[in-house]
């Protein structure tokens, strides 16, 4: 076990356990509730494995009055709730307690309505992200936000995390495409954040809600901005003898006034290992950058022609253009892998702070030493337009100590961030993992406000618990609930 | 020590800080003035706080598209130094001293807390999705920061979200980081003459459904305009196939000047200058058509922005007519409308709306009522 502490569970909760379960039988289809302890252990963690706890009990409702039902009874009961859509979180933001019934959104499945006129689709949460642009694909739409985990994870948890994606560098994350959002506040009662029309005059609680980790309602349907698909896209494989060369040309192109829809990095560690798996044929060198652009073929040609005499400047170890989708293909290739390339290195921890784009080269030289002082192997593959990194930190869990080095390892990459300018999370979100390194970024003040946010709306302080806000600074808070 | 006078100026976020809070201390109510470009502030009973000195620009990273300013800097200052590297402000702030008869300078801080956003909303999003961070002072005279200054973060609340379009009733900005982008290197418009708000809508939902990043939809007496930009040879492209594709129509073609000067005019509303009540209405764009019809009933004029999402009425009428036609409908403009100018809520949304602003104004001294809750 390591470093990240949950409170105890509360034995007033666990003792009345049968009750608790028999209550929302009560009111919920029977299949709805999973109370079995066999059942129950599938949801004892999420992507962040090294943490596993079976909650009391597991709901799956089929509708927003179910989740409500749900929610009134564990309102009502005293019990905490941990909203859940495909588990697939790397911060452990859906891991449940012991005394704590998991609401999943596993089975909200439907698209209610796809409208092209207006340029928006409304679903219910529990579908996956790749399916939405699947459905919207005949339309000639689709839905930007595109995090690497899009097969499985769900529109919930895109949204409780603010997820992200390769393409946010033109489309922006999940802020930037949500129009509107069916919650369910912990009280049990629905209430519907923007709409849609674009927009709203009073408060932005759709913006506050995005990104709040389950800490303040749950989403049950979603009224998502669609867009046109672009004719075409095309990347081409930059390779650089340095990572300062190559961090510069990406500033460069950013300044040029040519926007691509993604600009991604990877550095040697990376390129070996993607080598000696997907032989995707990247040159050997310490840095390629992936830069996609996107528009008809004579658009694409000329944004193409400008990154190309961006990058001729700054003597590029090759410059390689894809001419056809084959070749297109074979330049993603490696970087699609590189997540499976690495894990057959071993375990691996997978960061995400995010830095000034200007930065990255400083940032990554201070990875590389640190990666010495801890004697723990590193690699670098990010979305390098926004400066949001993720480190792979390599260690093997099954030798004593190393995940808790790991962990420290990261923990230093991720205060590193903060000091250059940056931040702890740019996608994956606080969840456990970085909650007690919130400090490092916030000072008690701006959690303070933060956790008075959640007090609003959570006043019993029972969604998501022991997540995102460091124990002590939330201590105050949720002795004050539970008075 | 801080003694209450008529007008408040701090020059910097901690005199600010240590205003609010002596002010939170007596329930003192306070008129916050940026720019002081808008006057439908006027009403607001409150010591008139002047925060237009907490001024300048702290880092502008091209390279990084990121922009940190203090909240009292002038826009045309900033629109003229991204201007010289070739960026811009994405979001296109409406300047609505023409339309309110406001006679200061439009400031950065003020265009956040009105989350005020231009004809480009459709492509590139609104001002609060350009916004990666801020510091700001709440009503306690708590110095506060959210966010930061890079384009993915996901730590923590986003409060910066919330404060934008808080019209400074949560906390008064002092410093905002922006993501600005590179702007259109050319830009062209095309222009649908002698259509009426349906056959406009028709046009918008045909464009605005293409690969073209058509980055402006609007329609005015009786003409309806789309913008494209980019780099030259794709507005050429872009222009050349929407003509082909909208062939049956006579359409005439504005050039890059032509376009600047045609997209500020419907960007400030400058053709609904005056003293006649003015109307923002939000609506789902293909609902435009049936709700202008009946705005004119009532006896004003209509204008469409944002593909027909963003209604202007300027003209008579009670709130309550109006917001039978459209339930989003701000009054922007008084011209003697009672009640108030926003929206009324859910009953659950008012409550969450108001229980919040008790957490970071406990003693309502910042621009109360402005929001009218």
């Amino acid at each position: 076990m390591s470093g990240i502490i949950m409170p105890q569970p509360d034995s007033t909760i666990l003792a009345r356990a049968a009750q608790i379960v028999a209550a929302l039988r009560e009111v919920l289809p029977e299949d709805t509730v999973i109370s079995d302890g066999n059942e129950t252990r599938a949801y004892e963690c999420d992507a962040l494995t090294a943490y596993r706890c079976p909650p009391l009990a597991v709901v799956l409702p089929r509708s927003t009055a179910e989740v409500a039902a749900a929610m009134r009874i564990c309102s009502e009961m005293g019990v905490p709730v941990v909203p859940r859509g495909a588990g697939t979180s790397l911060a452990g933001g859906a891991l449940p307690t012991a005394d704590c019934v998991v609401i999943g959104t596993a089975r909200l499945r439907d698209v209610l309505e796809i409208d092209t006129d207006n340029r928006f689709m409304r679903v219910q949460t529990g579908v996956t992200n790749l399916s939405v642009s699947e459905v919207l694909a005949p339309h000639g739409f689709f839905y930007a936000p595109d995090p690497s985990s899009q097969l499985a994870c769900t529109i919930a948890g895109n949204i409780a995390m603010n997820s992200g994606g390769a393409h946010c560098l033109k489309y922006g994350v999940t802020t930037n495409n949500l129009m509107g959002a069916t919650v369910v506040l912990t009280s049990g009662e629905i209430v519907e954040f923007g709409g849609s029309q674009a927009g709203a005059a009073g408060l932005d609680l759709l913006g506050l809600l995005c990104g709040s980790e389950g800490q303040l309602g749950i989403v049950t349907e979603a009224v998502l901005r669609i867009l046109p698909r672009p004719e075409g896209a095309r990347p081409v494989l930059i390779g650089f003898d340095s990572a300062e060369v190559a961090g510069e040309c990406v500033a460069r192109i950013i300044r040029s006034g040519v926007l691509p829809v993604a600009i991604e990095y990877m550095d040697e560690p990376c390129l070996r290992a993607v080598e000696n798996f997907a032989k995707a044929g990247y040159p050997d060198c310490p840095a390629v950058l992936i830069v996609e652009v996107e528009g008809s073929p004579d658009e694409i040609a000329v944004q193409i022609a400008h990154i190309r005499e961006i990058a001729d400047a700054l003597n590029p170890v090759e410059f390689r253009e894809s001419r056809n989708a084959d070749d297109a293909l074979a330049i993603w290739k490696g970087r699609k892998s590189a997540f499976g390339a690495m894990g057959r290195l071993g375990d691996y921890i997978c960061l995400d702070g995010t830095v000034p784009v200007g930065q990255l080269p400083h940032t990554l030289r201070r990875i590389g030493e640190l990666s010495k002082e801890h004697g723990l192997e590193v690699a670098n593959v990010f979305h390098a337009g926004d400066g949001n990194m993720h480190p792979l930190i390599l260690f093997n869990a099954n030798e004593p100590g190393q995940l808790e080095r790991a962990e420290a390892f990261g923990a230093d990459i991720l205060r590193l961030c903060v000091e250059v300018g940056g931040c702890l999370t740019g996608e994956h979100g606080v969840g456990i993992e970085k909650r007690d390194l919130m400090t490092a970024q916030y000072d008690p003040d701006d959690l303070a406000i933060q956790m008075e946010v959640k007090d609003v709306f959570d006043p019993a302080w029972l969604l998501n618990p022991a997540k995102v806000f460091p124990l002590d600074s939330s201590a105050r808070y949720r002795q004050r609930a539970a008075e | 020590m801080i003694t209450i006078i008529d007008q408040l100026a701090p020059t910097d976020e901690a005199e600010l800080s240590e205003l609010l809070t002596a002010a939170s201390e007596d329930r003192q109510p306070l008129r916050i003035l940026g720019g002081g470009t808008r006057t439908e502030t006027k009403h607001i009973a409150g010591t008139p706080l002047d925060v237009s000195a907490i001024s300048g620009i702290v880092t502008y990273e091209p390279g990084e598209m990121t922009l940190i300013a203090r909240a009292g800097t002038p826009l045309p200052e900033i629109e003229a130094m991204l201007e010289a590297e070739g960026q811009s402000l994405a979001f296109e702030p409406p300047d609505l001293r023409g339309v309110l008869g406001g006679r200061g300078i439009p400031t950065i801080g003020g265009a956040i807390a009105a989350n005020a956003s231009g004809p480009r909303r459709i492509r590139t999003g609104a001002c609060r999705d350009h916004l990666l961070g801020l510091r700001f002072v709440d009503g306690q005279g708590r110095i506060l920061r959210n966010g930061g200054r890079v384009m993915k973060n996901v730590t923590g609340l986003d409060l910066s979200r919330l404060l934008c379009g808080s019209h400074g009733t949560l906390g008064i900005l002092t410093e905002v980081a922006i993501k600005t982008l590179p702007h259109a290197q050319a830009r062209a418009t095309l222009g649908f003459h002698g259509t009426d708000e349906l056959r406009a809508l028709g046009i918008f939902s045909k464009a605005l459904a293409t690969p073209y990043e058509v980055s402006g939809a609007a329609f005015l007496d009786g003409t309806a305009w789309l913008r494209i930009e980019g780099l030259p040879p794709q507005v050429e492209y872009r222009q050349q196939r929407l003509l082909e594709m909208f062939g049956a129509h006579d359409i005439q073609t504005l050039d890059g000047a032509g376009t600047r000067e045609l997209w500020r005019g419907l960007r400030d509303v400058t053709h609904f200058a005056g003293d006649l009540p003015l109307w923002r209405i939000l609506v789902k764009p293909t609902d435009a058509p049936a709700a202008t019809a009946r705005l004119r009933d009532l006896g004003g004029r209509v204008s469409l922005d944002w593909g027909g999402g963003l209604i202007w009425y300027c003209g008579p009428g009670e709130a309550s007519s109006l917001r039978q036609i459209a339930p989003h409908a701000t009054l922007v403009r008084r011209g003697g409308v009672p009640g108030p100018a926003f929206p009324p809520e859910a009953a659950a949304i008012t409550r969450l709306s108001q229980e919040l602003r008790r957490r970071f104004d406990p003693a309502g001294i910042l621009n109360p009522g402005l929001m009218d809750s």
